[in-house]
């Protein structure tokens, strides 16, 4: 028999359309699959083992009664613990937050429910997404199943571990400066980061509002573009959610072609901090590129240097506010409220107690650069390199119709190794960053294993803003042409749990 | 509490010249929020008007309101600024429990409208220029009950409670330039400012503008400086002054208490002050002993606010006759003085009076009942004359029945304590009490036929000739009829049936 677990969420939808298999068998299979190594891996912080089971029900139901389904209905997926799931646990990851229940849903949690998606549990993070490798979760990390002693990337490494481990064929992630594609680098998934703007943020808990982008996880370029498709478009409850069609990501996605291309490889995007096998991928992924047809162009984009030195103002900046709600005063933890402290000790200590180190060092951070006398040399300067980083890009793409680089500099490092040195962590997303500033889409994808340590690496597509159709296009293509060459798509040789 | 010392209004004038400034904070009265769809309605029971957006929980985003908008751009418009072409929300960073977000939503270097300025008239006729600087969208915080405490404030309280239907209520605050050059007539300006003001924002329908309800709130910042000098002296925010009044003797204690401190020799802390109705008096609240840091950014949430300018053109069309101007021109329709003008607006009698004329009412009819009996009442009563349980329609009836001669003045003095106290509306008041003007000539001849049988004497009188002896029969035929008869009419018959000339 086929082992569900294995299957793409096309092959999945397929298969429970056509009556060959229940949606509840699909979830129960994936829940056994859960039951069986997510105490090794730690993707879910959260299991809804009934609430799966309902909404599989449902789907079937559906199917007997002879009404349509869409195009992922019965298909499990994981979701990000960032995303409001009424009635179920959203902890973001953090402390502060253990316990609440929220009273409503995400749009893109309504989207997927009324897509007949089967939302088997909420996956672990780094705590409010600020990290690069899960370390930073209060309740935990998250192991890579490529090595479990090492990192699955971050901050949505439970998303990615859950594809990777077969514990659901979709996953959702968010990505601030990376959160989705990183860890699709290091799993050996593909992750899509939207143009900002194009899935909702209502119901996604901010880290940093103008940077936070949710976006589709999967172990298959077209897996990722169906996903995307069900969750994107314009949403009247976010004000910065465009209102336009929706790039046509599936249609993409099934016609793969880069013949006649325009490739910008970013010359800033190497060089120092590279490991060699993630350069050597990244070079043949480029050759491939050519030998398919593309024409490949070298780019410079100089302000990309400065990313990561604004990206470290603006983040902390925003989320300096957006944390600020978290006073214990109408949800989540509660310390020292003895009948004896005012409100404001109260406030204090559950933050003192509810927030872990990075948040913290980022609020502290953000807190500076928005004082008055700062603000112009930090947050002001900031804003004026997004700038810069944004006409880098639309220079480039005047000349380029996609830009390539590596997803991240190295493969996935030890659990522990950088955890005591924020500057090291926050290399990992040099690639990512300038994406978030400038707001356009970007995806990752497999592209091979480090030699050196047999680690997957990823290969990143970056396309112009509402242009996401091309990430798919420039994906596919690629992804077909690797799996030919290995014979089978990469995850094929990761470890069996 | 110490003693403040005062220096005596005339001696402080005499030596300074005051400076102010006026924050004022309008709700608008949309019918929903200022960033999500929840009501608005005043009196709902606590936290039953809240949403995942107003409350702030975790995810939650703000949407704006268009209306809210709409009436920012109406106010600016109205107070001859300019209406920006681009503009942002910003987020004002600050810890208080009644604020969800920890955040308010608000503007900071962008508002939508600014540069402007609203003429307000003196009680006297003159006529002084206000300037304002901006004008501004925000959204209003929850609101915190203080409970165990001696004063209603936190201090000392043992729990709070906090509401949070206000939370979003939309805003406008409007800041003026400082105003300089009014001299003693500062607190009168002060006033007049915030008169206008409301009356404006009334006119524009954008708001009801109740200051007894926390609709429209004043903050009240002062500072002297010695006469002839430049720069402006250190300056004391009263905060939330909430009557017109208030507003005025606000300005005139901080006035007498910046110039007792400056003749001491002492030094104006730059601090917040309570102000106290009971005495007039302020109370040092919050000194701020460096200017509060609330780290202002634009609000990432928000997209930039850029009204179109065909359409600020559309809206301009749409402006109400200034209050200032309608005033002036009612004052002379009416042919009243500006002495008896003021009056009907201190009254707060123009809006019931014009309603009562647009409902068929004469103008002096109106004028008559809503400034005599009827102001009397409110006053007696202690509530805003429009508070008072009878409408401008009824009050409009009152007068058709007087016209058309089927109620007296006195008949109709009693109609409307009939309406007041509940009774329904003027005729079943008149049917109910039986007030009608007894008009039937045959049961008032026959009332006037007793009269003269009953007094021979006077009638005699009358007979040789002394008119003027009728107002004693007079008397008594109203006294038989109760009063419901027609005096005039009374006068007629007595001396027809004495066959004298009136």
């Amino acid at each position: 028999m086929t082992d569900l677990t294995r299957l793409t969420a096309a092959q999945t939808a397929e298969r429970v359309a056509g009556g060959e298999v229940t949606a509840v068998e699909v979830a129960e299979a994936h829940l056994a699959r859960i039951a069986a190594v997510d105490e090794k891996v730690h993707a879910y912080l959260h299991v809804d083992r009934e609430g799966a089971l309902a909404a599989a029900r449902a789907v079937d139901a559906r199917r007997a009664a002879g009404e349509p389904l869409g195009p992922l209905a019965g298909v499990p997926l994981a979701l990000k613990d960032i995303f409001t799931t009424e009635g179920v646990p959203t902890t973001v990851g953090s402390r502060i937050l253990e316990g609440w229940l929220p009273p409503y849903d995400a749009t893109l949690t309504k989207r997927l429910k009324d897509a007949g998606v089967v939302i088997l549990g909420k996956t672990n993070m780094d705590e409010f997404a600020m990290g690069s490798s899960t370390e930073n979760s209060a309740y935990g990390p998250t192991g890579n199943p490529w090595d479990l002693t090492r990192i699955p990337g971050g901050s949505g490494g439970g998303s990615a571990a859950a594809l990777a481990s077969f514990q659901a064929p979709l996953a959702i992630g968010t990505d601030t400066g990376g959160s989705i594609r990183q860890p699709a680098a290091v799993t050996g998934t593909v992750g899509v980061k939207p143009t900002y703007g194009g899935v909702s943020r209502y119901g996604m808990v901010a880290f940093s509002s103008s940077l936070d982008q949710g976006g589709p996880c999967a172990r298959t370029v077209l897996d990722a573009a169906l996903l995307h498709e069900a969750i994107a478009g314009h949403d009247p409850l976010d004000s910065t959610s465009i209102d336009a069609p929706v790039p046509a990501v599936v249609e993409a996605a099934r016609h793969g072609d880069v013949r006649g291309l325009r490739v910008g490889v970013v010359t800033e995007f190497s060089g120092e901090g590279y490991q060699d096998g993630v350069m050597r991928r990244f070079t043949e992924s480029v050759e491939l590129l050519r030998e398919l047809g593309a024409e490949i162009v070298e780019i410079s984009c100089p302000s990309f240097t400065k990313a990561l030195a604004a990206y470290y103002l603006i983040a902390p900046s925003e989320c300096s506010s957006n944390l600020a709600r978290f006073d214990a005063m109408r949800y989540g933890l509660r310390v020292g409220d003895d009948g004896t402290r005012s409100a404001e000790d109260v406030t204090a200590l559950t933050r003192e107690a509810g927030f872990g180190a990075e948040v913290k060092r980022r609020v502290m951070l953000g807190t500076y650069a928005l004082s008055s006398g700062y603000y112009d040399a930090y947050y002001g300067s900031a804003q004026k390199v997004r700038t810069l980083i944004a006409r880098d890009f639309q220079r480039a793409f005047e000349s380029v119709d996609v830009l390539v680089s590596p997803t991240t500099p190295t493969t996935a490092f030890p659990i522990g190794e950088r955890a005591d040195d924020p500057m090291a962590m926050y290399l990992a997303d040099l690639c990512t960053i300038p994406s978030n500033l400038a707001g356009n889409a970007a995806m990752s994808l497999p592209c091979g294993l480090a030699p050196e340590d047999g680690l997957p690496v990823g290969l990143q597509i970056i396309a112009p803003a509402m242009a996401d159709d091309r990430l798919y296009r420039v994906g596919a293509a690629v992804e077909a042409a690797f799996h030919t060459r290995w014979g089978h798509p990469l995850l094929e040789e990761a470890p069996v749990l | 509490m110490t003693v403040t010392d005062l220096v005596s209004y005339e001696d402080a004038l005499a030596s300074y010249d005051p400076v102010m400034g006026l924050e004022v904070h309008v709700e608008l009265g949309t019918r929903t929020k200022m960033f999500c769809g929840c009501a608005t309605a005043p009196g709902a029971p606590a936290n039953s008007q809240t949403c995942p957006t107003c409350l702030g929980l975790p995810g939650s985003l703000p949407v704006v309101n268009a209306t809210a908008v709409e009436s920012a751009v109406r106010i600016g418009l109205a107070l001859n600024c300019s209406i920006a072409e681009w503009c942002r929300f910003a987020r004002k960073n600050y810890f208080y429990p009644d604020m969800p977000k920890n955040f308010q939503t608000s503007q900071y270097d962008e508002p939508i409208a600014f540069d402007g300025y609203l003429d307000v008239q003196l009680e006297d006729g003159e006529v002084f220029r206000v300037g304002i600087e901006r004008a501004h969208m925000e959204e209003d915080t929850g609101k915190s009950t203080h409970i165990g405490g001696a004063t209603g404030r936190i201090h000392g309280a043992s729990h709070s409670l906090l509401d949070y239907n206000r939370a979003g209520i939309p805003l406008i605050e409007i800041v003026t330039r400082p105003i300089t050059g009014a001299g003693e007539r500062a607190p009168e300006v002060a006033r007049a400012y915030v008169a206008e003001l409301r009356e404006l924002i009334r006119a524009l329908g954008v708001s009801e503008a109740r200051m007894e309800m926390g609709q429209m709130r004043c903050d009240v910042n002062l500072s002297l400086m010695p006469k002839g000098a430049q720069a402006f002296g250190t300056r004391s925010e009263t905060k939330n002054v909430n009557s017109l009044r208030s507003v005025e003797r606000a300005a005139r204690y901080e006035i007498q208490r910046h110039a007792a401190v400056l003749d001491g020799g002492g030094v104006i802390v730059q601090e917040t002050r309570h102000f106290h109705e009971d005495d007039g008096s302020t109370t040092a609240g919050r000194v701020k002993e460096e200017a509060e840091d609330y780290r202002y950014f634009p609000e990432p949430d928000l997209v930039p606010v850029a009204p179109d300018r065909a359409w600020v053109e559309e809206l301009r069309g749409t402006l109400p006759e200034p209050p200032r101007v309608r005033r002036n021109r009612l004052r002379e329709e009416w042919g009243i003085s500006e002495h008896e003008m003021q009056s009907v607006l201190n009254a707060g009698a123009l809006d019931p009076i014009l309603a009562s004329i647009a409902a068929g009412a004469p103008a002096d009819q109106a004028r008559k009942w809503w400034m005599g009996e009827l102001a009397r009442r409110a006053n007696e009563d202690g509530v805003e004359l429009s508070a008072l349980p009878i409408t401008p329609e009824q009050v409009a009836r009152v007068c058709a029945l007087v016209a058309e001669g089927s109620l007296n003045d006195k008949l109709a003095r009693q109609t409307i304590e009939g309406v007041l106290a509940g009774e329904g509306d003027p005729d079943r008041v008149v049917e109910a009490r039986g007030l009608k003007v007894v008009s039937d000539e045959g049961a008032l001849g026959t009332a006037v036929d007793e009269a003269i049988a009953g007094n021979q004497a006077i009638a005699d009188k009358i007979r040789g000739g002394k008119v003027a002896a009728a107002g004693a029969l007079v008397g008594a035929v109203m006294k038989a009829t109760r009063g419901q008869a027609d005096a005039a009419r009374v006068r007629e018959l007595i001396l027809e049936r004495l066959g004298v000339q009136g």
